[in-house]
């Protein structure tokens, strides 16, 4: 599928396992750069794992990882990680307001952000800036996961991994996320890798997609695949006699 | 005392066992095995003591201070077996406090050099240092574990392993400290302190008593505080690879 798009991201051969229980098999493939390319695969096909690899939380036992054509082990861990954003389901949050929450991508390299940079940011995720001062546990779950990828933005990342940022919204704040992902990825032009069980977003939101399995990836290609897998076990998958 | 008016002390172990036993508490073979091998330690300790004392050899001293050493390691390695080469941290903790704390009393002349005074202060230092690292391992292995979403959130942010440790490591500090500190804000009020009070009965001056315990006291503090920074310090960075990730581990 990548034949034509220059990669993000790109896996060769990568093998991954906690212990001696596999987890990735085998990975190749890449992610184009721009695009937004969506994960799908029952629980425990390793999609997490992979994501994980890409910004290095992870390291891989055998294989390689290319970040715009660089190996992984080139960057330095800090800088690959400000470059390679994440935002996790859970959106984990540092306690205190959503302020607190904004400023630390900065805080963590010695600078500040203003207050009207956050508001700014806010404004970009679609939030109220009277939220700024609000405690992040009063956020509803799509203002928190809203603030978590307003978080992410601050260091301008190139590739974006979102790890089932919607699963737990209701179907407005779906929504919103939704349009707002693509917001991100037409403005700034990232490149978006995006784990869903949301068959449905995959094939709205996404240009790619990669079906993955038992630690590895079974079928790649334009998102419509999921249409008409060529693959049998995708095609259960698809039809939800799989997960 | 004589050893007949020590045997009639053991009432005080009888009342919790027949406590244990009606309540159906399960503890009496435990506070059994406590009272023998306090029993028998302390006696061991006392003849020791008074084979040091009467030696007045350096070496014995020595000798008293690192056995103290190695079992209090011993003790509090486990509660942090989870983290990578504890028992040398543990250990290299508890001779920095000891170096530390000798060395300003003694570099002083607040105590003198003898075994009559290294040994016993010796001995509630490391104790106390002991106990310390059992707490703040105990709370730092659990903040970890609570924590790792917030761990891994500043690592994926481009966080140092510092930074991803910060809160749980200065959490843990200050819980492990906590307890010392209350205990000296009540000292007096609620509680006469062991040390005073068996100097006291055993007719010492009460004022040289209290003075006694004020230097054991801010001793403690000392050792309380170095004890949770240094151990902290020393062990978070075996928690994360040289990649900055967070190592799997089960830290149970």
């Amino acid at each position: 599928m990548s034949v034509n798009y220059k990669p993000a991201v790109h896996f060769n051969h990568v093998d991954f396992s906690f212990g001696k229980t596999p987890i990735l098999k085998g990975i190749t493939g890449s992610f184009p750069e721009g695009k937004i390319t969506t994960l799908v695969g029952p629980s425990g096909a390793g999609k997490t794992t992979l994501l994980k690899l890409c910004n290095g939380l992870l390291s891989p036992q055998s294989g390689e990882v290319y970040i715009k054509d660089r190996p992984i082990e080139d960057y330095e861990p800090v800088e690959l990680r400000r470059l390679v954003g994440i935002a996790l389901q859970s959106a984990p949050m540092v306690g205190g307001t959503v302020y607190k929450n904004l400023c630390l991508p900065l805080e963590l390299q010695g600078k500040s952000l203003s207050k009207a940079e956050a508001e700014e940011l806010l404004h970009d995720v679609g939030l109220e800036v009277e939220l700024l001062e609000r405690k992040v546990k009063d956020l509803s779950g799509g203002q928190r996961q809203k603030v978590s990828i307003a978080r992410t933005l601050v260091n301008k990342p190139a590739v974006l991994l979102l790890d089932e940022i919607t699963s737990s919204l209701d179907r407005t704040s779906l929504k919103e996320i939704e349009e707002l992902i693509v917001k991100i990825n037409r403005k700034y032009g990232t490149t978006i890798i995006w784990i869903t069980h949301n068959l449905q977003q995959a094939l709205e939101i996404g240009d790619f997609t990669w079906v993955m399995m038992d630690g590895e990836v079974v079928e790649t290609g334009e998102s419509d695949l999921l249409n008409d897998p060529a693959n049998d076990q995708v095609r259960r998958f698809v039809r939800g006699e799989a997960e | 005392m004589s050893y007949l008016t020590l045997s009639i002390t053991l009432i005080f172990v009888v009342i919790p066992l027949l406590l244990s036993k009606t309540l159906n508490l399960g503890l009496g073979r435990d506070m059994i095995v406590a009272t023998l091998r306090s029993i028998v330690q302390l006696l061991a300790v006392g003849y020791v003591l008074k084979f040091v004392f009467d030696s007045e050899s350096l070496i014995y001293i020595f000798l008293m201070v690192t056995l103290m050493i190695v079992a209090a390691t011993h003790n509090a390695q486990k509660k942090g077996a989870a983290i990578q080469g504890i028992t040398s941290k543990v250990a290299v903790t508890l001779v920095s406090v000891e170096v530390l704390t000798q060395g300003i009393l003694l570099g002083f002349n607040i105590t003198p050099a003898t075994a009559q005074y290294i040994i016993p202060i010796s001995g509630m230092v490391i104790g106390n240092s002991m106990v310390l690292s059992i707490l703040f391992l105990n709370r730092f292995t659990s903040e970890i574990e609570s924590h790792q979403d917030e761990t891994e959130l500043i690592l994926s942010l481009g966080g140092t392993p510092k930074q991803a440790i910060h809160t749980q490591l200065i959490n843990s500090i200050k819980a492990s400290m906590i307890p010392t500190i209350e205990s000296q804000k009540t000292v007096g009020l609620v509680q006469l302190p062991g040390m005073m009070s068996g100097q006291i009965i055993a007719g010492a001056d009460p004022i040289q008593a209290v003075q006694f315990q004020l230097l054991i006291m801010f001793l403690l503090l000392t050792t309380a505080a170095v004890t949770s920074v240094m151990l902290g310090f020393l062990s978070y960075p075996t928690l994360f690879n040289q990649r900055m990730q967070l190592m799997e581990k089960d830290l149970n």
